[in-house]
């Protein structure tokens, strides 16, 4: 049974998934501690990804791969064909900069799916990397949340941007349908519907709400 | 005061559903207990040392008798017939069940209340000057943007799990009274030179383990961009806090990392993009909440009142009482009133059911009906006649609600601490009442004057204790409890964090480490000065020899 939730025209559902996640392996440099070392401290406790791992990284020879912005980064030439062919999608971390994808490749709308991946449902950090890419970078195709993704997360999901949901493996998705449904009229504007509660209604006039 | 509309119920309501919904999932083992942390504290649940804890929303401190009424009610069913008013203006329930949060969540609807975000990682409740719309150095009143940027952060989506905490306080007077400096954002208004009103903001403030007062990143914002400037705050902090120390993840850490310069340019850098974006605030909606915040049909008055005056003259501790706990008005022939939650040997900001139902009949009778919680855990009625003001000090008196001690060294601001709260080092309510029992007499207290003596149990500052005149902080050592003493921290436009004097005492130690304080100031005062401009002036030196001395021949 699919665990993937996704927008179609407005309305949600559990579809099969046609993509095929592809994951770096492990690598072969040993683990070095940073301690003592000066780091970026936006990257404490972040791994480092090795050249290793990306030049490793066994791509599927057929259908729609999603693989990690790390190895689109370093290995962007080989994949001209399945980009054309709409069979390319990018997935990164929450520790990634939206930033960097878009150096790499300024129109994002070549890609039909960016996945945005997040290790702890606490990781807010998702939510901003959703508006930017849908707000500042103009993507229109999927854009879908992966990783540690469970029903409560999901109508602020949706209201970053998100319009697909894997649902963690362990829980249905069928009950988390529910959540997106949680506040029928939010007070902010956000990017699924930009205008905030005040300029939508005449909050002076006495009104019937729509049932 | 803001009243809700159908759209502001229908989120409350809606908010009970999703909540009662996920407490059956985690009672039903659908979420485990590290999935269902975000979600309870994110609506003000906590689960305590003896019972889960309820932090209730009282946005921006303002309550009606109604819901004043309604709190003494849940706390008398759901509770212990007491609650905890807090240092961020809201209430706490201290001993309800798990299984009955929903419950008290609908009753709390029904007279347009709510616990959403009073915990947890996001936004909090928004907290202003308890005298906002009566001061008479008010140059804004402030609510009608606090109630918008409530509605603003109320399930922002984006910023739904940030790093850490974060807090935004807000103020229109020319003396500050919000405590905007210590906290993340913090947003004073002001008219400009055009005579528009504009906004002067700070960011990085905080008072918990790290306390520092903010800087300044805008001195003129105008106000329709309040929303989106805070935006771009946010985002910043939501990228690139951060996340992988809890104590290190406050806004303030990221500003001192970056430099108020370098921070303040990537903020400036983010609002170019959402500068005038939808949610700009427009003239229209700031009209409609204000219209919330008019003031009160007020009778024209005489600004001087015989009665009043003849039962000053009269009556000693009613005068003893004015002195302390009445304060200006911008109405001739109105004053506000601050009711003490400090009764010596009750814990300070604590009030029984019968207390809120008194208070709740005061503000019915003589003061419109609406009330408003201080930061230093007192209640406040805005707007009494002259007239009522001996009638209302009789009602309040007979229900210990008028103990004369506000701003003196007894009205103790203090964290529920170690009896109750599962992150407290140390207890702080004892430490409260001992002080309170060894400054009993209150001529004494009256000498010593305006003094703000604050206890927090850990260093999370719920207490305050870095701005407290004296700070008390309960750390601790070898699993025993311990009290380090600060002096020299203030709240208001010269705000400063009080400084450490020396090793930390015991509980037993602490009514005389205070006594030792005071005995200096009492000292070295010249007559004008208050115990802060002593301390400011002679530094803490004097303060410190003091205390520590003989201090060997004490400790066993």
């Amino acid at each position: 049974m699919s665990n993937l939730i996704k927008y179609v025209s407005n309305t949600a559902s559990i579809i099969e998934d046609e993509w095929q996640k592809v994951t770096l392996p492990p690598s072969h440099e040993p683990e070095r501690k940073q301690a003592g070392k000066v780091v970026l401290f936006k990257l404490t406790g972040e791994k480092t990804v090795h050249a290793d791992q990306i030049a490793e990284t066994v791509i599927p020879a057929t259908g729609k791969i999603l693989i990690p912005l790390s190895v689109w980064l370093v290995r962007k030439d080989e994949f001209t064909d399945r980009l054309k062919a709409g069979e390319l999608g990018i997935w990164m971390e929450t520790h990634k900069l939206v930033e960097t994808l878009v150096e790499s490749q300024a129109d994002l709308n070549v890609f039909p799916l960016i996945a945005v991946h997040v290790e702890r449902f606490a990781d807010g950090r998702i939510f901003s990397i959703g508006t930017l890419l849908r707000t500042r970078y103009g993507y229109k195709n999927e854009l879908r949340a992966t990783g540690d993704v469970l029903r409560d997360q999901l109508f602020f999901l949706k209201r970053s941007g998100f319009d697909s949901f894997l649902i963690r493996a362990d829980r249905s998705a069928k009950d988390a349908l529910q959540s997106l449904k949680d506040f029928s009229e939010p007070y902010q504007g956000a990017v699924d519907n930009p205008v905030p509660l005040f300029k939508r209604y005449n909050r002076n006039a006495t009104m019937e709400l729509k049932p | 005061m803001y009243k809700y509309d159908q759209l502001d119920q229908q989120i409350v309501d809606e908010r009970v559903t999703q909540y009662r919904d996920q407490v059956r999932r985690y009672l039903a083992g659908e979420l485990t207990e590290e999935e269902f942390r975000p979600l309870r504290l994110q609506n003000g649940l906590y689960i305590q040392r003896q019972a889960p804890m309820l932090r209730i929303a009282v946005p921006y401190g303002m309550l009606s008798s109604r819901q004043l009424r309604k709190l003494g009610d849940l706390a008398r069913r759901f509770d212990k017939g007491y609650a905890h008013f807090s240092t961020r203006q809201n209430c706490q329930l201290n001993w309800p069940k798990l299984e009955d949060t929903p419950e008290i969540l609908a009753e709390l609807a029904t007279v347009e209340m709510h616990a959403i975000q009073t915990s947890g990682n996001c936004i909090r409740n928004i907290t202003t000057d308890q005298f906002a719309g009566i001061a008479p150095d008010e140059v804004v009143d402030p609510r009608a943007m606090a109630e918008i940027l409530r509605q603003w952060s109320t399930f922002h989506p984006e910023f739904a799990l940030l790093p850490r905490k974060f807090k935004i306080a807000v103020s229109g007077t020319k003396q500050d009274r919000a405590i905007v400096q210590a906290h993340d954002i913090g947003m004073e208004f002001y008219l400009d030179a055009n005579q528009k009103l504009a906004i002067k903001v700070w960011v990085g403030g905080g008072l918990g383990r790290t306390p520092i007062l903010g800087s300044v990143i805008r001195e003129h914002l105008e106000w329709q961009h309040a929303p989106t400037y805070c935006e771009a705050i946010v985002r910043v902090y939501n990228l690139h806090g951060r996340r992988d120390n809890a104590y290190k993840a406050r806004i303030k850490i990221l500003v001192k990392a970056l430099g108020i310069e370098e921070f303040s340019k990537q903020v400036e850098a983010e609002w170019a993009h959402l500068k005038d974006s939808q949610n700009t605030i427009t003239q229209a909606e700031l009209a409609r909440v204000s219209e919330h915040f008019e003031p009160m049909p007020y009778a024209t008055l005489s600004v001087n009142s015989a009665s009043y005056e003849a039962a000053i003259a009269s009556n000693k501790a009613f005068a003893n009482w004015v002195k302390r706990s009445v304060h200006a008005h911008k109405q001739a022939g109105y004053r506000a009133v601050t009711l003490s939650l400090k009764a010596h040997g009750i814990a300070p900001g604590d009030a029984t059911s019968e207390q809120m139902e008194v208070v709740a009949d005061l503000a019915e009778a003589y003061s419109f009906g609406e009330l408003r919680v201080s930061h230093e855990q007192n209640l406040i009625l805005a707007d009494v006649a002259l007239d009522d003001l001996f009638p209302l000090w009789e009602k309040a008196r007979a229900h210990g609600l008028a103990t004369p001690n506000v701003g003196l060294l007894t009205d103790i601001i203090c964290c529920p601490g170690g009896d109750f709260c599962s992150l407290a080092n140390a207890k702080s309510i004892p430490i409260a009442l001992a002080i309170q029992d060894q400054f009993d007499n209150l001529d004494y207290l009256h000498d010593i004057g305006d003094l703000e003596l604050n206890i927090s149990g850990c260093m999370n500052g719920c207490g305050h204790h870095s701005i407290g005149h004296i700070g008390i902080l309960g750390v601790d050592k070898d699993g025993s409890e311990w009290y380090q003493v600060a002096l020299g921290g203030k709240q208001g436009n010269d705000a400063s964090i009080g400084t450490v004097i020396g090793p930390a005492f015991s509980a037993e130690e602490m009514p005389s480490v205070v006594q030792r304080l005071i005995d200096v100031y009492i000292q070295e005062r010249t007559p004008e000065e208050r115990f802060i401009d002593t301390v400011r002036r002679i530094g803490t030196a004097p303060f410190k020899a003091n205390v520590y001395a003989n201090k060997e021949t004490s400790l066993v």
